[in-house]
């Protein structure tokens, strides 16, 4: 158990809201969880969030947004992960949407989706049970 | 000579009482002990069991509190306050096309509402147009999408612009927004010196808690005393800027924290003009300001009466203003989206009408009542009758508008009042110790001080110190509310409007426009170079919103997220 690497996180927020609150404190949650964790800021898009995954060789990604353009920014996210084969990096999802637009983002390969409310608690518990280290850390 | 409200003797012999009342006090707790073990409002400020007067015992009435309408302005900045006219109601509205939010301004008119508010897409409050790459997907989603001066006329179509009064939630495109409605009213025959309304137009909240961020500190900074030196000669009713609170509150501030934040803010932008040579009784009666009504009711009706006394003390003391109006903090409030939840909805009916009251009690100049739908997406018309619904019922029916300031001399109240000042001016040392507001800012002294706040609140959530009804305190299921669709489509037609609008373009015009407003970018600021009457020709011309954002964007640079946590 000491020897497994930390997992690896990184909190994104895609699009061009700023509402950062659900995010920034989700991401200390899991820091302070033990987990190893980067933040992307504001205002990324689909390509800087999957390029950032991939050079800090994440285990999982968390979205977070609240504009709207779930519906074209998550399916896009997931479509680059698979592009650079990297689809077995575990993405889940938060933030302000309608809920009916939960099954769709699921069937396209998001893991999770975290709704306005869920406890960090849960939310750790969660990420301990469902995400394993992609690979060995050389 | 001071006007005490209580004598030596009659605070000597209360001052006996109470030490006997705690006695019995602490008697009854060995019977039944207090329900809490800590009891404190919801910005964690610790609440004694009374509050007598011995809380306010040194209270001047004429220096602290006083009479509505007259110096400090604690009790409301009009003398007649609602016996005379009601606050505006004013519902944030913007969904969709031009059109779509035209259709739900008519629709919110015919059912009472008295005043206009903008809500901008993202790309627009971004500064750019729906055919950006950056802007996919969210074309008309969380606001009405607004590219050109068509739009504007779109927007505002059949709706008297000199008879109401907008406000436009734009930040750093503020200028162009600004030159497009008035370029637009223009137009339409309405002359800018009878245009009332507000921008938002507060660049500093964005880097302390919103985020919607274009250009770094201090251009972002030229160009706010830009459209204040303008608004000054030229559109006399305009609220130049509404310096905003709200945002910093709903990342996750505590109250003081966005009392403090948000005056402080304003000491900035006052500062500022005052170095463009601007003279500060000329200016000041035309700032505003945008509170957030949180859910703790009392605490949020102190920060109002605080606000308005800080605000007056400062522009008098600091500013040496003269003219009462300079003093005044006239302001806008919306209840707190934050403090809304996705399980039980209907809820957030209950929490917006305390909410609303406590704006009202606070003595608010105009009201926003969050919809009950908005945890999921922008309010359905059924939603966001109920709660414009909400205010008309608190304004006719309850009774509460009746009196002004009906809380003054309740000792808990002006108590938190006291304190919130208090608190809120260790603050304001610190910051100007810090050498001011930007200077905190490139420190990540406000943003990191707010991430605190927020994380703390959440995490008293879940060990359940705080109560949040239907989420830690008597969770339960109810069948989810149906809530307004944006059609994919429109973004698509949005895009195909605006080709055909640059198509007809004069290219020449359009050209020189720009280039005048580079010019004037790059000069000193000064009333020469003031952006507004370039911008104001510029999207006359043509030019669309991203088209003179670009120009601010290559001669300012821009700003992104420091990405904090």
């Amino acid at each position: 158990m000491g020897n497994e690497r930390k997992l690896r996180i990184l909190v994104a927020k895609p699009g061009l809201d700023g509402h950062d609150r659900g995010a920034r404190i989700i991401a200390r949650a899991l820091r302070d969880a033990g987990f190893e964790v980067i933040y992307t800021g504001c205002h990324q898009t689909p390509e800087q969030i999957v390029q950032t995954a991939l050079q800090e060789d994440v285990d999982m990604i968390g979205l977070s947004i609240l504009s709207g353009a779930h519906n074209y920014s998550f399916p896009r996210i997931m479509e680059l992960l698979k592009e650079n084969n990297a689809e077995d990096i575990v993405v889940v999802g938060g933030g302000i949407f309608p809920l009916e637009d939960i099954p769709k983002l699921k069937s396209i390969g998001i893991k999770e989706i975290f709704t306005p409310g869920a406890k960090l608690e849960d939310i750790i518990k969660w990420v301990r049970e469902n995400v394993k280290p992609r690979k060995v850390a050389a | 000579m001071g006007t005490k409200m209580f004598s030596e003797s009659a605070i000597e012999r209360i001052e006996q009482e109470y030490k006997e009342w705690l006695h019995e006090y602490e008697k009854a707790l060995q019977k039944l002990p207090e329900r809490l073990e800590r009891f404190s409002t919801v910005s964690d400020m610790e609440v004694k069991n009374l509050y007598t007067p011995l809380d306010i015992k040194n209270k001047d009435f004429m220096e602290d509190i006083g009479f509505p309408g007259c110096y400090p302005f604690t009790r409301g900045v009009q003398t007649t306050m609602y016996r005379g006219r009601l606050w505006t109601m004013r519902m944030f509205a913007g969904l969709g096309t031009a059109e779509q939010t035209n259709e739900r301004f008519h629709y919110l008119i015919d059912h009472g509402e008295t005043g206009l508010s903008v809500a901008f897409d993202f790309p627009t409050l971004m500064g750019y147009d729906t055919d950006s790459p950056l802007a996919r997907g969210e074309c008309g989603r969380c606001g009405v999408a607004i590219d050109t001066i068509d739009d504007m006329q779109r927007l505002f179509a059949r709706i008297n612009l000199e008879e109401v009064t907008t406000s436009m939630t734009i930040n750093p495109p503020a200028s162009v927004i600004w030159a497009m409605y008035i370029a637009n009213a223009e137009n339409e025959g309405y002359s800018r010196k009878k245009l009332g309304g507000t921008i938002q137009n507060d660049c500093l909240k964005e880097f302390i808690a919103q985020k919607t961020l274009m250009l770094p500190p201090e251009p972002s900074i030229r160009l706010v005393v830009d459209t204040v030196e303008f608004g000054t000669r030229e559109v006399p009713r305009w609220n130049t800027i509404s310096i905003s609170g709200y945002h910093i509150r709903e990342a996750g501030a505590t109250a003081v924290q966005e009392l403090a934040f948000t005056i402080y803010d304003g000491i900035t932008y006052v500062e500022e003009c005052i170095k463009r040579g601007l003279n500060v009784d000329d200016f000041a009666g035309r700032l505003s300001f945008f509170w957030n009504s949180h859910i703790d009711f009392f605490e949020e009706i102190a920060k109002m009466r605080a606000a308005r006394r800080m605000w007056a003390r400062i522009m008098k003391n600091r500013f040496k203003a003269q003219n009462p109006r300079s003093m005044m903090c006239r302001f806008h409030v919306q209840t707190a989206g934050c403090s809304l939840t996705a399980q039980e909805p209907y809820n957030n009916i209950i929490r917006t009408t305390t909410e609303a009251l406590a704006a009202i009690l606070g003595g608010c100049q105009s009201l926003h009542t969050n919809s009950l739908d908005e945890v999921y997406m922008i309010p359905s018309e059924f939603a966001v009758k109920i709660a414009l619904r909400t205010q008309q019922i608190l304004a006719y029916e309850v009774g509460a508008a009746n009196v002004i300031d009906p809380l003054a001399g309740s000792y808990y109240l002006e108590a938190l009042t006291d304190r919130m000042e208090e608190e809120a001016n260790e603050y304001i040392r610190k910051l100007d110790e810090m050498g001011g507001m930007v200077a905190a800012i490139e420190k990540n002294y406000p943003q990191m001080e707010i991430a605190e706040s927020a994380y703390r609140f959440q995490q008293q959530v879940e060990r359940g110190e705080k109560a949040i009804i239907g989420i830690n305190m008597f969770p339960s299921e109810i069948p989810p509310l149906e809530v307004l669709k944006i059609d994919p489509e429109i973004e698509r037609l949005q895009i195909e409007r605006l080709h055909k609008f640059k198509e007809k373009r004069n290219k020449v015009k359009l050209q020189k426009a720009l280039d005048e407003l580079r010019r004037r970018c790059e000069g000193k600021p000064c009333w020469e170079n003031n952006v507004m009457p370039a911008l104001i020709e510029a999207v006359k011309a043509g030019a669309t919103e991203q088209e003179c954002c670009d120009v601010y964007r290559e001669v300012f640079g821009t700003y992104t997220d420091p990405a904090s946590f």
